[in-house]
């Protein structure tokens, strides 16, 4: 390299990062990924695989709309991922469920869906309400306690794991530099380029730089003037055994992957920055699988683990540029893989541009200002 | 394959796929399938290709085979007992069956 300035630092390497970075190689930038090793809080190893839209943007409808182009962005990033490095990210689009095992569940999930689609600005889509006549169609062996359920056909899934793999490949094989062990200390500006010191490595230089670092993103977002105030939210996830595919489509808490393994998840904790599993939470999650399809009782589990999730407060993404440090962006969400084809085809060029849009514009951190701002006058 | 470096003293009967056979009391059932010449005991749910006892110690998961109708057990970590039924597998486990039985094809929630 005869300059030796990167177009572009992205501080951290999991699904947010590895997505912009992937955009903006193939925006022809020169691209460095510092990222941390394998003992890194790493949501993207521990996510439970969704690419989902139904339920989502109760209180930000522009969330919504994201999360609906992302998904329908998807298969042509599992083709442009494909073409590039052979990697099937075994994308099914094919619509999901959620199930309710009560009647008291079933009032709830009606009165959501119903709140959600009437918000001003909501771009409407079909999520329809199933009795449990019409979920046997699909699910013959759900359990005496399925009530029903709702189902919309934007949503899906796919192998995370294999998506993970895939972006460290497309990024690398297009000319990214990737910095493994690479954790960024601080950040401060040289004339017009940021310098990046890592711990137990050189310093990098780079014109721009994108914090995608998942929870290490609030402490990095005030060295750039920016406001990124996201916690951990613990998942945690049970793995059973393969089984022959009797899933054709997955429920939001319950999906069988394309090799056949068994997922249950959805657990929502506040633990700080602990990952471990618990027993009474894997009870919960065993209990609902269980109950929604009574044959699951004689599967085998063969793993258990928690990820934390990157939460900001009011659970939506974060998408800003530093207004008094020009080429400083940062984005966080806790929804890696829904949101990565997004974040490839549409985040990228808007950040290349140096303007994040319009579209972008209420999930800027200003939303969580306003917010303490209004509590001051209560 | 193998072969048995003392001579076997208590022999006990067991069946593996349906068919009797004698096999030493004491034994693992990875064991027990090794001396029998059983190299393979699965296939591999993804691939479909074979698989047999590797580690021997509870580490590896190649060993899985069916025992008294139970799919995936760990052969090495399970002694034979008399009138054990072995099974080899076969790709992912058939456990659900049950829940494909008189699934409805071809329609969508669209539609009903």
């Amino acid at each position: 390299m005869t300059d030796d300035a990167f177009d572009f630092a992205i501080v951290g390497g999991g699904l947010v990062g590895l997505a912009i970075a992937y955009g903006l190689v193939r925006g022809n930038q020169r691209v460095v990924i510092l990222d941390e090793g394998d003992n890194a809080l790493r949501a993207s190893r521990g996510n439970f695989g969704l690419v989902w839209v139904q339920g989502k943007g109760q209180g930000l409808p522009a969330y919504s709309s994201w999360t609906q182009l992302s998904a329908r962005l998807w298969p042509e990033f599992a083709q442009m991922l494909r073409d590039d490095t052979g990697v099937d990210v075994a994308l099914e689009q094919k619509g999901g469920f959620q199930i309710c095992l009560s009647e008291a569940e079933m009032r709830v999930r009606v009165d959501a869906v119903r709140q959600l689609m009437i918000q001003p600005g909501f771009e409407t889509y079909e999520i329809r309400t199933l009795d449990r006549h019409q979920l046997q169609g699909y699910y013959p062996g759900i359990g005496p306690g399925v009530v029903g359920g709702s189902y919309s056909a934007l949503d899906g899934h796919l192998n995370p794991l294999k998506l993970f793999w895939a972006l460290h490949l497309a990024t690398q094989e297009r000319g990214a530099a990737y910095r493994p062990n690479a954790p960024v200390t601080r950040i401060t500006r040289d004339a017009s380029r940021f310098v990046l010191a890592c711990k137990e490595s050189k310093a990098v230089l780079a014109q721009r730089v994108v914090l995608a670092a998942g929870l290490d993103n609030a402490r990095l977002a005030p060295m750039l003037d920016m406001d990124l105030p996201v916690r951990p939210q613990r998942g945690q996830i049970l793995v059973l055994e393969r089984l022959r595919r009797f899933m054709d489509r997955p429920i939001v808490n319950l999906r069988q992957t394309d090799e056949g393994t068994v997922l249950i998840g959805d657990s929502q904790e506040e633990a700080g920055l602990d990952d471990r599993t618990s027993t009474t939470i894997a009870a919960t999650l065993a209990d609902r699988a269980v109950r929604t399809f009574p044959v699951l009782a004689n599967a085998r589990v063969v793993r258990t683990w928690g990820a934390l999730r990157v939460m900001s407060p009011d659970g939506f993404p974060i998408y800003d540029r530093s207004r008094t440090q020009p080429g400083a962006f940062g984005a966080t969400c806790h929804s890696g893989v829904t949101l990565a084809a997004a974040h490839a085809l549409a985040l990228a060029p808007r950040v290349i541009a140096g303007d994040l849009g319009d579209m972008l514009a209420p999930f800027a951190p200003a939303r969580f200002q306003s917010a303490r701002r209004s509590m001051e006058y209560v | 394959m193998f072969r048995r470096a003392c001579p076997s003293r208590h022999l006990i009967q067991v069946t593996v796929d349906a068919e009797t056979v004698n096999v030493e009391a004491g034994d693992t059932v990875a064991a027990a399938l090794l001396a029998l010449g059983k190299d393979a005991c699965r296939t591999t749910p993804v691939t479909g290709s074979p698989r047999g006892p590797y580690c021997m110690m509870g580490v590896c998961f190649d060993c899985l085979v069916r025992i008294d109708g139970k799919a995936n057990q760990q052969g090495c970590m399970v002694l034979v007992k008399p009138g054990m039924r072995i099974e080899l597998q076969h790709g992912a486990n058939a456990l659900v069956d049950v829940l494909s039985a008189g699934r409805v094809r071809g329609t969508s929630p669209g539609n009903c």
